[in-house]
């Protein structure tokens, strides 16, 4: 038991002084019956090291991952490179073994960090101030929904039908389970949604989402200013943060929050999480603003530093009455965004959010020319639409089993007829010649 | 400048290994990176016409610098890789390395969540493994692994609840939580619309049964209690509570955030509990990264289990399935994808390496640890309830009387001892409370010099040397910080204007 330091001797003199017979003793207030004698039957007793690595290692091995195979899949979840120093920056157990920063004296490299990671993530979303991460793009999406009820005290919310169907799903249950309306716009493929008509005085927001779902890339600006006119706010998701280094930013184009899936910087794809959700708004809207947010100040020696702050919103202050109740976040992933957003910097965000869109752009064109195959998108940046001449579930198996992981069937995600033979397909700096061949030359022999 | 800093008595505002270290808004050298990419190809632009205008405005930093940057940083922060980290409520342990080793395998850190169900049945098998396990340890029969977060999975938990009640024809009004809870408790109940009804503790710490019972009605969903709870005591009427809960058609949500005393020993399904979410970051040791990720599994009774959320694991006839669509009874979605992956990998990790006989010796050792505290400390502190604790020890601030010290004082002494301060003024229900949890990790060594520091600071205090305590911390790279200045006028990020501001 090579992680507990106690030694039989140990226990026993710290049982002397306790003035306690056993360890079972001190477990006198368990209810006669509720305490077990023995350890739990039909579980394996303590392993060495070694065979836990074999007994994982084993179920790792049945997989096939998206470094062993040419990979196409995004709709939310991107493969991108990762530079060694983020990993290794993010195991210094300082960053990984500290709790959240309640101690500022002892915290200050957390919170200088997250500090500089609200910054980038203003900046990138075109906004005022960012909040220090949520769980995941849906679940922020879905608290961005919630501030806008509380914001203008509505209580329905129009969504796009380009929005991430995973996360327009969040925000129903929460709606369904908190007391408000959704009105989910059809599944929009072609980009061409007119969410403008379903504004009204009692519309607390509309979600959209940029590229969307299916990959347009749009410009909001008009309807910003129908939901400003009809009182109420624009939410704005990205599901590739790595777009915002060459499009047009939400902040630009009148949102009011944005939220974003911040994993394709710094994060692995890990079978969908940890996760880190980003959240930006306008100035004014910071005292309604969910989450933990670092806030600069001075020490009484007068140097500047940081603490947690605004926590009169945060339940443990406020409990019942609380804008959210969420407590941990995404620290650390958060932190291996910042480490490779800052090793990026503006040359080298905007070279790598070129280079996935000549990739993707590069791909289109090839996947395009085979026979039945047609593409949606007139605009797209590292993932776009495919119109297959058979559904997309069958063809996406087929592929695999030529080991070839060829993209996300919009079936997976909806359960709809008109979703049935879409295909998304997305395309990264990792996206390699060889790839794309292997995607072609399948992609062709199935559908034939 | 040239002139020493008044401060430090140097140059530089350095103290040896305490580097100062500026924000990387102050390090930009514009066209600077720290990767290297390659060229863009030709290709055709499909921006329609909202390619960005503006520059982001990041900072240009080679990577030497960056890693010098985060390094200083990391420098800046206290650890449980450091010391005890007695932080009651938060499980502070030992984060193995062989956590972090598995996570990064490749075929567990590469899958993409969407990949077709017959290329992850290893990754299937993996949740499906540990969600064996935690059922198991709990006696439990169903299990929900999306949610992200302990306050996640209470939400999991009483969004069930509340599905249960709806089909049964009404969601009910109230939720009975004990003042003792933790914050996240009435946050949870009242944001998913119920009225949070508080119940009293009693004079041992524990929920007044008589009060509760008094709160009892047709209209009451269920009720939301921690156990061992947020003193660190069992709650020995436990059972009588979920019968009575029970006998109105209520539920039984246990706040799991202390199970780490309890695992391997007691199985919360023996005692009537009917949702509890798991910390997978405090018992199973998943870091705690500086405030997350964290991962908050929720076990359900059979009553509860089919209304758990989507998507779940199920045996189907060619290995495993991942339910994603509706089946009529599940609540709804929590998350995007399928859970904490990350954080399920780093668990099943610890588990089996501890396995049903080392989880029953964590448990026991942290109970132990806690108990030495207390007995140690109780004639210099004053212990908050009489008798033996969990897995904390919880004292008031009795023993500041007249000395002009506070909890928050003494908790900042405690930083230039080398130590991370106990958790403060929490519960509520205890006067300047504090609250430590020492967890299995600590060695019996490390336990007495921590009791030699606390019990010696007590003294101190005592012996009337107030000053001291309102003055401390003094050797960190900052001291006390202006929370009220930082609340009042909040500066939220850089911008350049304040860098000319301050340099002004």
């Amino acid at each position: 038991m090579r992680f507990l330091p106690l030694t039989e001797p140990d226990r026993k003199a710290m049982l002397a002084a306790v003035g306690a017979s056993s360890v079972e003793s001190l477990y006198a207030d368990v209810p006669n019956g509720a305490l077990l004698k023995a350890p739990i039957a039909g579980l394996s007793n303590h392993m060495p090291e070694m065979e836990v690595e074999r007994a994982i290692g084993a179920m790792a091995g049945k997989n096939i991952g998206t470094n062993a195979a040419p990979s196409f899949l995004g709709a939310g979840a991107y493969r991108h490179h990762i530079p060694a120093a983020v990993d290794h920056l993010i195991q210094r157990g300082e960053f990984l073994t500290s709790y959240t920063p309640y101690q500022p004296e002892v915290a200050q490299g957390t919170l200088q960090y997250l500090f500089e990671f609200q910054t980038q993530v203003a900046l990138l979303t075109g906004m005022d101030v960012a909040n220090a991460s949520m769980y995941d793009g849906a679940t922020a999406t879905t608290e961005a929904v919630a501030m806008a009820n509380r914001v203008t005290r509505r209580k329905k919310a129009v969504i796009s039908g380009g929005l991430h169907p995973h996360y327009r799903e969040v925000v129903e249950t929460h709606g369904r389970h908190t007391g408000f309306e959704t009105v989910s716009a059809p599944l929009d493929a072609s980009g061409r949604e007119n969410l403008a008509k379903h504004l009204g005085p009692d519309v607390s927001c509309v979600v959209v989402q940029n590229p969307s779902f299916f990959g347009h890339i749009h410009d909001f600006t008009k309807l910003a200013e129908a939901v400003h006119a009809a009182g109420a706010l624009l939410i704005v998701a990205v599901t590739e943060v790595v777009s915002l280094g060459l499009i047009t930013p939400p902040g630009e184009m009148g949102a009011d929050i944005v939220v974003a899936e911040g994993q394709s910087i710094g994060n692995p794809l890990g079978f969908g999480g940890p996760y880190v959700g980003l959240f930006a708004v306008r100035d004014k809207f910071v005292r309604q603003m969910p989450g933990r947010v670092t806030g600069q100040t001075i020490d009484v020696d007068g140097r500047r530093g940081w603490v947690l702050t605004l926590s009169t919103r945060e339940q443990h202050i406020r409990r019942e009455k609380a804008t959210s109740n969420i407590c941990t976040n995404s620290g650390l992933c958060a932190l291996a965004f910042t480490i490779h957003m800052t090793l990026l910097g503006e040359a080298g965000l905007n070279q790598l959010a070129t280079l996935n869109h000549a990739v993707a752009s590069n791909l289109a064109d090839r996947l395009a020319a085979l026979p039945g195959v047609k593409l949606l998108n007139e605009t797209f940046f590292n993932e776009f639409t495919l119109e297959l001449p058979k559904p997309a579930i069958g063809v996406v198996e087929a592929l695999a089993k030529k080991r070839i992981l060829g993209g996300v069937p919009v079936a997976r995600l909806v359960k709809a007829k008109e979703a049935e033979k879409l295909l998304l397909v997305a395309a990264t700096e990792l996206t390699t010649e060889a790839d794309m061949a292997a995607l072609e030359a399948g992609l062709k022999e199935v559908l034939a | 400048m040239t002139t020493p800093n008044p401060l430090t008595n140097t140059i530089s505002g350095n103290r040896g290994l305490q580097l100062e270290e500026p924000l990387i808004f102050e390090m930009d050298v514009p066209g600077r990176s720290g990767v290297d990419l390659p060229d863009v190809p030709k290709h055709k632009e499909r921006l329609g016409g909202m390619k960005r205008k503006a520059k982001v405005g990041l900072p240009g930093l080679a990577e030497s610098q960056v890693v010098r940057h985060y390094t200083k940083l990391s420098q800046k922060n206290y650890a449980i890789d450091m010391s005890v980290y007695p932080l009651g409520s938060c499980t502070m342990k030992h984060n193995p390395r062989i956590n972090e080793k598995i996570a990064r395998l490749p075929g567990i850190a590469d899958l993409h969540p969407m990949q077709p169900v017959s290329t992850v049945q290893g990754a299937l098998e993996l949740i499906d493994t540990l969600a064996h396990w935690l059922k198991t340890l709990t006696g439990m029969p169903a299990i929900a692994m999306s949610p992200a977060a302990g306050a996640h999975g209470e939400l999991c938990g009483m969004l069930t609840i509340r599905a249960a009640h709806l089909a049964k024809g009404d969601a009910r009004k109230r939720i009975l939580v004990p003042e003792s809870a933790h914050g996240t408790n009435p946050a949870t109940a009242a944001s998913i619309g119920y009225e949070v009804d508080p119940v009293p503790a009693d004079a041992r710490g524990r929920v007044d049964l008589a009060a509760f019972k008094a709160k009892l009605g047709p209209d009451v969903a269920g009720t939301m209690i921690t156990n061992p709870n947020t003193c660190g005591l069992f709650e020995n009427d436990i059972i009588d509570i979920a019968d009575a809960i029970h006998g109105i058609g209520g539920y039984f949500y246990c706040d799991g955030a202390n199970f780490n005393a309890i695992v391997g020993r007691v199985r919360p399904g023996d005692l009537g509990v009917d949702a509890m979410h798991i910390n997978l970051h405090k018992t199973f040791s998943t870091p705690h990264g500086g405030g997350g990720p964290g991962s908050g599994p929720v076990v359900l009774s059979e009553a509860l289990a089919p209304y758990a959320p989507l998507p779940y694991v199920t045996h189907g006839a060619n290995g495993f399935d991942l339910v994603e669509h509706d089946d009529g009874k599940a609540f709804g979605r929590l998350k995007g994808f399928h859970g904490q992956m990350g954080m399920f990998s780093r668990a099943l990790s610890y588990i089996l390496s501890h396995g049903a006989d080392g989880l029953r010796q964590v448990s026991g050792d942290a109970v132990l640890n806690a108990n030495y505290l207390q007995a140690s400390l109780k004639s210099d502190l004053t212990a908050a309830f009489p008798g033996t604790c969990m897995h904390e020890a919880l004292f008031n601030d009795d023993f500041l009387e007249g000395t002009g010290v506070t909890t928050l004082d003494f908790a900042k002494a405690m930083i230039d001892e080398g130590y991370h301060p106990m958790t403060m003024y929490f519960p509520l229900v205890v006067h300047g409370a504090l609250l430590m949890e020492p967890t299995e990790t600590e060695s019996k060594i490390g336990l007495d010099r921590y009791i030699e520091v606390v019990q010696g600071l007590a003294r101190r205090a005592k012996a009337g040397d107030a000053a001291y305590f309102h003055g401390a911390p003094y050797h960190t790279p900052r001291r006390r910080l202006d929370e009220t200045l930082a609340a009042r006028q909040p500066v939220l990020r850089w911008r350049p204007e304040e860098t000319k501001k301050a340099a002004e």
